[in-house]
């Protein structure tokens, strides 16, 4: 099986804040990890591989320290990494990046699945593994907690709904995302990161991946963000210390009334 | 302090260090609780290719040497010290097949430690026979091309759980320091069975029983080099191992200190932090330089030793092994002073690391066996000179 | 900009014909033939056709003929034939939204034997809903929902599209957005229109919370967003109301699927989805043992209310995934949420800092939790749980 996993560097969410001078993010100091929902696609990516085959190939879209997010995946186990990465691609939203990722993988040409997670923590949006399965126009399934088999070019997968979950059969080759029910990722082994430090990443530019300017970076991107802000801050709080007895006592007089 | 690990070096602690903050600490203070053995770190262990870290390649293993073995044991005894027994007594239980194996011995056992699928231990202790080994009374008489073992072994760690043990026992009883030799024994040998577990102050993530031979035959094949060099092959391996045991209280000891900081920081005493009262400060400013000396002391000696200074590593070795333990049960000590009354609650982290420190002062020879050691080999130096 | 049919390419089959919304195409002696007047430029025809016998040159920078797109559309996703209560919540913002912009609400409504359903949409404020009533949409599926969708914002050219961000809204609107080459903003927090330039101000938060953005689409339409349960309030029904139900069919060659569904499982937890719950009783590590957790579910009786957990609970095995809450499990915005023993790591307090009000319960007067709250007690949560519930009890008296 050819498998494709597509990640993203994102930043460490617990430790950003917003300069109040300029109102733009501050970065520097900020730790770039893996985004954690792409973990569980790089392990079951693994996974796969170990149980049915085959290779697996994991992609990133980003700047070149993304470069740290691909070794990190290999030393997981993925056998070969891509960096698509170039100045044309800055500013890109998701529709941008979709189509950038998905002409690279179209570069890329043998694949039977694609992984990616089910959302970035930077930007939440889980729109962009949607997106590239629409741009190779191949079928998705969305939030999968479990791939029961693959088999006669199909896959059966467990797909997560409000009320519990589907059991979806697909074409092969198709794009999953990935929750993080689906496995626990494994801690990469000395093994698999001194082979990540050896490792030779290729790396694409704008230029070797056949790509139409305008649908590129700010210009291929219809949505832009025009304002940033912090969220106002929640009133201080009453907060109580002392004797259990009084203390609920206050609470309960205080709450009763505004639950009614 | 920078101590200019190697590359290779930096990714194996970091490598420890993440397994230990994802599976070691979250569930510390339940196996000292239930005193449950933990394979689930042992198969994290394993997967990681972390008891491959002592073992040459040839065998599967990562090719390093004790230096890696201590930041490993410190990394993972920073977590917990009896979890991380599982590990640093596999080395131990190892170190006489790596010290003194032929071909055909290496081979057969050291991939599956390298592999983390068996666990190893050594035994040489026995009711009447601790800081006293000579007065050991297990005995292997040599019956053809078998030695027939028989006598019980006690406090040995990883007892039970390991696949592999290195025993040392009499085989002639009249022949003094020539009396011991030195046996492999697999798990499973008819004869070969285990005795209580032990209800400890400490380490109680570690498994601690009894090894009862009752004519148990091994083949004569199991034995480690030759008839009569099992206190020579013993005495080698705590060479190797006393760095050891100073990286597992060093690891006790940062685990201990690093709570009493932030401790220290979020508690608030008369209006202010307690960390800002100079009571405080000079006790934690002691400590982190008392471990940061037993760092130094540990890394030099086990560096030393892989650099082949084989020579009067007795002395140094045992002096690693002597300050660090003593530093970390005085360093627990002090971290469950700064805790406070909290401090002497289970509910807090603090009160399992000086529980656990203690046996680091007593196991693979007591101090006061160090201090003989040390004292008897300065005699020895000055002697010469 | 441009449109024409490569002749040589074109085998005739006609499947061009059938998915044009404008029917701008015809067969003339077996080769397809655009009327240049009906065409929209959408590019329906082109995805359909399976010889690349159809060139479209489209500048992508901007949606062609950006003016003509009106109205406001909000998807009707419906599971088992009921109509899922976050429409309702973009009704209610649909029909301000259409007041500051003087336009129309509309609901797309898919699903099979639902006609019956456009009439509830109706009183809850939608001028027009159309419907597709087809055996292939009746339970969703990507490819059909999608391809159906596109159809109809081809055809009918809404300003807007609005749709719930729910495991299903999710998955469908981003590859709507992809295929009409616009826009799409997920889980705003707010929308409102732009008072000079009329644009959708799509708000929300990014980097788990920490940061608020206000996003715009400026030269592509439709402008779509997707908005999460219980962040906007339901619009009131009026039976009173009156509108339109327009039928549409769409054309069976877009309602295939290499998807089908095998099985539809449904897991029955002991409380209420806690998503939708009013009242919130959440533990975390602090409640130190599963068996504690009793306790809250006592308070949460009492106050005919959920309980809910962190992540630390949750990774434990006290309690079930379902009822986390937090950046990786559910985002809740109740009446009231009780933090008890929950230390409030930002990975939490991105699920359940809109709720209305927080009392949070945790013996470390600096845990973060206290930064949130509306309410605090410093204190042993095994001792202030229970006095809660019996000052509760007798308060409400339940």
């Amino acid at each position: 099986m050819n498998i494709i996993v597509c990640i993203k560097q994102v930043p460490d969410t617990t430790q950003v804040r917003i300069d109040p001078v300029t109102n733009t993010l501050i970065r520097e100091g900020v730790q770039s990890i893996i985004n954690p929902f792409d973990m569980y696609a790089i392990e079951e990516g693994v996974r796969l591989k170990e149980k049915y085959g085959g290779k697996t190939t994991v992609i990133s879209m980003g700047p070149p320290q993304a470069e740290t997010a691909l070794r990190e995946a290999i030393s997981m186990g993925c056998d070969e990494a891509c960096l698509i990465s170039d100045r044309a691609f800055a500013g890109s939203d998701t529709l941008a990046s979709g189509y950038t990722l998905a002409m690279a993988i179209r570069k890329i040409k043998d694949y039977d699945m694609i992984l990616c997670g089910k959302q970035a923590s930077d930007g939440d949006t889980a729109q962009v593994g949607p997106g590239i399965a629409t741009q190779l126009d191949i079928p998705q399934v969305t939030y999968v907690k479990k791939i029961e088999d693959i088999k006669d070019n199909h896959a059966t997968v467990e797909r997560m709904t409000e009320e519990g979950f589907e059991i979806v059969k697909t074409s092969l080759p198709c794009l999953l995302t990935v929750v993080k029910e689906i496995n626990e990722p494994r801690i990469p082994s000395l093994k698999g990161r001194m082979k990540a430090k050896k490792a030779e990443i290729t790396s694409w530019k704008a230029i070797d991946l056949d790509l139409e300017e305008d649908k590129l970076g700010l210009k291929g991107s219809p949505t832009w963000v025009s304002k940033i802000f912090t969220p106002p801050p929640r009133p201080k709080g009453h907060i109580l210390e002392g004797d259990p007895e009084e203390t609920t006592t206050k609470i309960v007089d205080e709450l009763k009334n505004r639950l009614i | 302090m920078d101590y200019l690990l190697t590359e290779e070096q930096v990714m194996l602690r970091d490598l420890c260090r993440q397994i230990t903050d994802e599976k070691i600490m979250p569930i510390a203070a339940e196996l000292d609780r239930t005193e449950e053995f933990p394979w689930g770190v042992v198969k994290v262990m394993a997967d990681s290719d972390i008891f491959g870290t002592f073992i040459e390649e040839k065998y599967g293993g990562m090719g390093g040497g004790l230096l890696e073995l201590c930041i490993a044991t410190e990394e993972f005894s920073r977590g917990c010290a009896g979890i991380a027994l599982a590990f640093s007594a596999t080395a131990l239980g190892t170190d006489p097949i790596i010290l003194f194996g032929n071909e055909e011995q290496k081979e057969k056992y050291l991939p599956s430690i390298a592999s983390g699928k068996k666990l190893a231990a050594f035994a040489i202790t026995e009711p009447a026979a601790g800081s006293d080994a000579s007065a050991m009374q297990t005995t292997a008489k040599k019956d053809g091309d078998h030695y027939i073992l028989n006598g019980t072994k006690h406090f040995i760690t990883n007892g039970g759980e390991a696949e592999i043990y290195t025993v040392v026992a009499m085989t002639s009883k009249d022949r003094g320091a020539r009396g011991a030799s030195v046996f492999i024994v697999d798990k499973g040998t008819p004869g070969f069975t285990f005795g209580k577990k032990e209800d400890k102050l400490g380490i109680r993530g570690s498994a601690t029983r009894e090894l009862i031979f009752t004519d148990c035959r091994i083949p004569k094949e199991n034995m480690l080099g030759k008839e009569g060099q099992g206190f020579l092959i013993a005495m080698k391996t705590f060479d190797m191992s006393r760095p050891g045991i100073g990286a597992q209280a060093l690891g006790i000891a940062q685990g201990a200190f690093e709570a009493a900081v932030k401790y220290a920081k979020e508690r608030k005493q008369f209006g202010k932090s307690i960390s800002s009262f100079q009571g405080i400060q000079f006790m934690l400013a002691d400590m982190a330089t008392q471990i940061e000396a037993a760092r130094a002391l540990i890394y030099a000696s086990a560096r030393q030793i892989d650099a082949g200074r084989t020579k009067n590593i007795s002395k140094d070795s045992s002096m690693a092994k002597l300050f660090a333990s003593d530093m970390a049960m005085k360093v627990t000590t002090d971290a469950v002073q700064i805790f406070g009354g909290y401090g002497y609650m289970k509910e807090y982290p603090v009160e399992k690391y000086m529980r656990d420190a203690k046996i680091t002062q007593i196991y693979e020879g007591t101090n006061q066996i160090q201090r003989n050691i040390i004292a008897l080999n300065l005699v020895k130096e000055t002697t010469k000179s | 900009m441009s449109i024409q049919i490569i002749k040589d390419k074109c085998t005739g089959c006609s499947l061009c014909v059938k998915v044009c919304p404008f029917g701008a195409l015809t067969m003339v002696s077996k080769k397809a033939v655009i009327d240049l007047d009906k065409c929209t430029l959408c590019g329906a025809c082109v995805d359909s056709c399976k010889f690349n016998a159809i060139d479209l040159k489209r500048d992508s920078s901007k949606t062609p003929n950006i003016e003509e797109y009106k109205g406001i559309w909000v998807f009707a996703e419906q599971k088992k034939g009921a109509v899922q209560s976050v429409v309702y919540e973009l009704l209610g913002k649909a029909h301000e939204l259409s007041e500051k912009l003087g336009s129309e609400v509309s609901c797309v409504l898919l699903g099979h034997n639902i006609k019956d359903k456009a009439q509830e949409l109706i009183h809850r404020g939608a001028n027009n809903v159309y419907v597709v009533d087809a055996p292939e949409l009746e339970h969703y599926l990507d490819e059909p929902y999608t391809k159906a969708i596109v159809n109809l914002i081809r055809k009918y050219r809404p300003e807007i599209f609005l749709c719930g961000a729910t495991f299903i809204g999710r998955s469908m609107i981003s590859r709507v957005a992809v295929k009409l080459h616009t826009g799409l903003t997920a889980d705003c927090t707010g929308l409102d229109i732009d008072e000079k330039e009329k644009y959708l101000m799509q708000t929300r938060p990014a980097f788990g919370g920490n940061i608020m953005a206000t996003i715009l689409s400026k030269n592509h339409r439709p402008q779509m967003a997707t908005v999460r349960h219980k962040v906007f309030k339901e619009a009131s029904i009026d039976k009173t109301r009156k509108g339109k139900i327009i039928e549409e069919t769409i054309p069976k060659t877009l309602l295939t699927s290499r998807t089908k569904i095998l099985d539809i499982v449904e897991e029955i937890t002991s409380t209420v989805n806690i998503a939708e719950a009013d009242i919130i009783v959440s533990g975390g590590r602090g409640l130190k043992g599963p068996e504690n957790f009793a306790m809250l579910e006592e308070l949460a009786k009492v106050l005919g209310g959920a309980v809910g957990s962190s992540r630390a609970a949750v990774d434990a095995g006290w309690m079930p995934y379902s009822h986390q809450v937090g950046q990786t499990g559910k985002t809740v915005c109740p009446k009231l949420y009780i933090a008890c023993g929950i230390s409030g790591q930002i990975q939490h307090l991105v699920g359940m800092q809109s709720s209305n009000i927080i009392l949070a319960i945790n013996q470390d007067p600096c845990a973060p939790i206290f930064t949130v709250a509306n309410y605090g007690i410093v204190g042993d949560v095994f001792q202030v749980v229970p006095l809660l519930t019996k000052k509760f009890k007798a308060a409400l008296n339940r």
